[in-house]
């Protein structure tokens, strides 16, 4: 991680913007995402609610930073579950091959016959607003792209003469993998942790922006946005607010793979 | 090599019904909460519900029997092509998902095109002239559009075209003039990607021997380009479009549903809302088929453009 070009760099700017953000609010803000003051609503920016109040007067500032967090924390568990699962059981179809091989395969097959939203859709159904099923739906799309991936690698590395060697000498599985599998796996499973991250962001807004999602009083920049919607008229800047963050959050993750610039 | 396009398809899609049909049905049958009651509730008004009705749609849906006997019972209705009736309308689940399929059809198909009338001399021109300005300029739109989901891109558009200028309608279905927003948006978030993908190919396919060959015989840059370049430009690009199918399909659900379009992907989110279970099945399993369908038509396209694997079949 020595060398980190100029979009990386860029990346990591608006990601850590975008946590001191949200973290700042919990620290010194605390403020309710569902206290409601009618009576204040669409109030414009002050000192104390720096990013105003929304159609029921409710402190955007505490729910911005409160969604921010929802995406975050999903964004950075289910890249963690799903790289685990990946690259573990990638790596045991690659080795093993026979049964286990087929086996996960197939089960592969079956999650990538259906668009990945559609499945996260059908588990946001089984039981409504809960963020647990939305994360293992999350999870459970995104581990392909890692399996596929080191599958094929595991199995044409496995071959080659040095892990062939290290075997010889005896050396176990866990030496192998730090070794010979890792180094080569490394650059990858970071690109695709980054893209995950964004895709999970981007999941987690568009199931709540058809409101199958995480339920009202909930802070979820896409249910935010559908909420705020109607008030666009009234109160643009206020519509702009979750737009400017999903946007934010998802070009720093894609930056921070520093591919964009081929 | 058809023969095994072909029948891996089917494969496919005969494996994607009947994985829709399973586990759209043992989720939603995993649902809490009490079905007789939410149907009662749709058809009768919240305001006229007691156990009476809710008993009574009960036996009449038989939703009092075990839930294997259900399974078994949707299972052999698929058999015969019989998705059932809404639990929320009555209407059969056929009837209703025939309707939407054709809005859903016309919507992908001419976001698909716009993508393609977008995506293709942006990225040949790219392609050409890498580095120059309208490349940067591509480059970074392209990185802005692949940062926001689709609907906050039809979201915009409404906000410019709709709110602002009140040039198109906002929202809902009639004429062409409904059409061109939501099939716009669809079309920006595909070309986002294609674009840049298209580029790549050419300027891969510009700078390969081959074409350089192909120059150094003395044909003229027209010939050369149309005779050695296209065709191997067009394959990557069109198989990238099936990859791109996911995009589309998911792309249709949110944007049916922002735009009010009555399609199959507004129809989807609606029942999962109103659990509809044999609304949600058909939907998610039409869904499915027309995702297959896209790949194999892309399957094709790529095995008449390119005569390698036409050759490999006929050995």
């Amino acid at each position: 991680m020595m060398g980190l070009n100029t979009s990386q760099r860029w990346g990591f700017a608006l990601l850590f913007g975008l946590i001191a953000l949200a973290g700042a609010e919990a620290l010194f803000w605390q403020g309710d995402i569902a206290l409601q003051q009618l009576d204040a609503a669409f109030e414009g920016p002050s000192l104390a609610e720096p990013f105003g109040r929304d159609h029921f007067g409710r402190s955007n500032f505490a729910r911005l930073a409160s969604a921010l967090r929802t995406s975050l924390l999903m964004a950075i568990c289910s890249v963690a579950l799903s790289s685990v699962l990946g690259v573990a059981l990638g790596m045991a179809a690659g080795w093993k091959r026979g049964a286990v091989d087929r086996t996960l395969s197939f089960v592969v097959n079956v999650l990538l016959a259906l668009p990945g939203l559609i499945l996260v859709l059908l588990f946001g159904a089984l039981i409504p607003g809960s963020f647990a099923m939305l994360y293992l739906a999350i999870s459970l799309v995104l581990w392909v792209d890692y399996f596929r991936l080191i599958r094929a690698r595991t199995i044409s590395l496995i071959r080659s003469p040095e892990v062939e060697a290290s075997r010889l000498y005896g050396f176990g599985v866990w030496y192998i993998f730090k070794r010979h599998l890792w180094p080569n796996f490394r650059k990858d499973v970071y690109t695709l942790s980054c893209f995950g991250a964004g895709n999970a962001v981007l999941a987690l807004a568009s199931i709540g922006f058809v409101y199958v999602g995480l339920k009202p009083p909930h802070a979820e920049l896409g249910l935010m946005m559908v909420e705020l919607f109607p008030y666009y008229s009234d109160a643009p800047w206020v519509l702009l607010q979750p737009l400017c963050a999903v946007i934010c959050l998802v070009l720093s993750f894609h930056m921070i793979a520093g591919t964009v610039d081929e | 090599m058809l023969i095994k396009i072909l029948g891996r398809r089917l494969a496919q899609a005969v494996f994607v019904a009947w994985a829709v049909g399973t586990l759209t049905f043992f989720l939603m049958n995993l649902l809490p909460g009490d079905f007789a009651y939410r149907i009662a509730a749709g058809r009768y008004g919240y305001d006229y519900v007691n156990q009476a009705a809710a008993d009574a749609v009960r036996a009449e849906l038989g939703l009092d029997r075990s839930v294997w006997l259900q399974y078994l019972d949707w299972f052999r209705d698929l058999l015969r092509f019989n998705l059932g009736d809404s639990l929320v309308s009555g209407n059969p689940v056929s009837q209703e998902l025939a309707h939407q399929l054709g809005h859903s059809l016309q919507l992908a198909l001419f976001a698909s095109l716009l993508s393609l009338l977008i995506a293709v001399p942006l990225g040949l021109y790219a392609g050409r002239q890498v580095g120059s300005a309208l490349d940067r300029a591509s480059l970074f739109i392209s990185v802005l559009l692949r940062a926001q989901p689709v609907f906050v891109i039809g979201l915009v558009l409404v906000l410019i075209f709709a709110l602002q200028f009140q040039l198109l309608p906002v929202a809902g279905f009639g004429g062409s003039r409904y059409l061109i927003l939501p099939a716009l948006s669809l079309a920006l978030s595909m070309a986002a990607l294609s674009s840049r993908m298209i580029r790549n190919a050419t300027h891969q396919v510009l700078g390969s021997s081959y074409y350089q060959f192909a120059r150094f015989k003395g044909l003229s840059e027209q010939q050369a380009f149309t005779h050695h370049a296209q065709p191997n430009i067009a394959l990557p690009v069109v198989a990238f479009i099936g990859i791109q199918a996911v995009s589309l399909i998911e792309g249709i659900v949110m944007i049916e549903s922002l735009f009010s379009w009555p399609g199959i992907g507004h129809a989807l989110a609606h029942a999962i809302f109103g659990r509809d279970v044999p609304m949600i099945q058909g939907a998610a399993l039409v869904m499915g088929l027309l995702f297959v369908l896209i790949n194999l038509l892309v399957d094709l396209c790529c095995y008449w453009l390119d005569p390698r694997q036409r050759e490999e079949g006929l050995q």
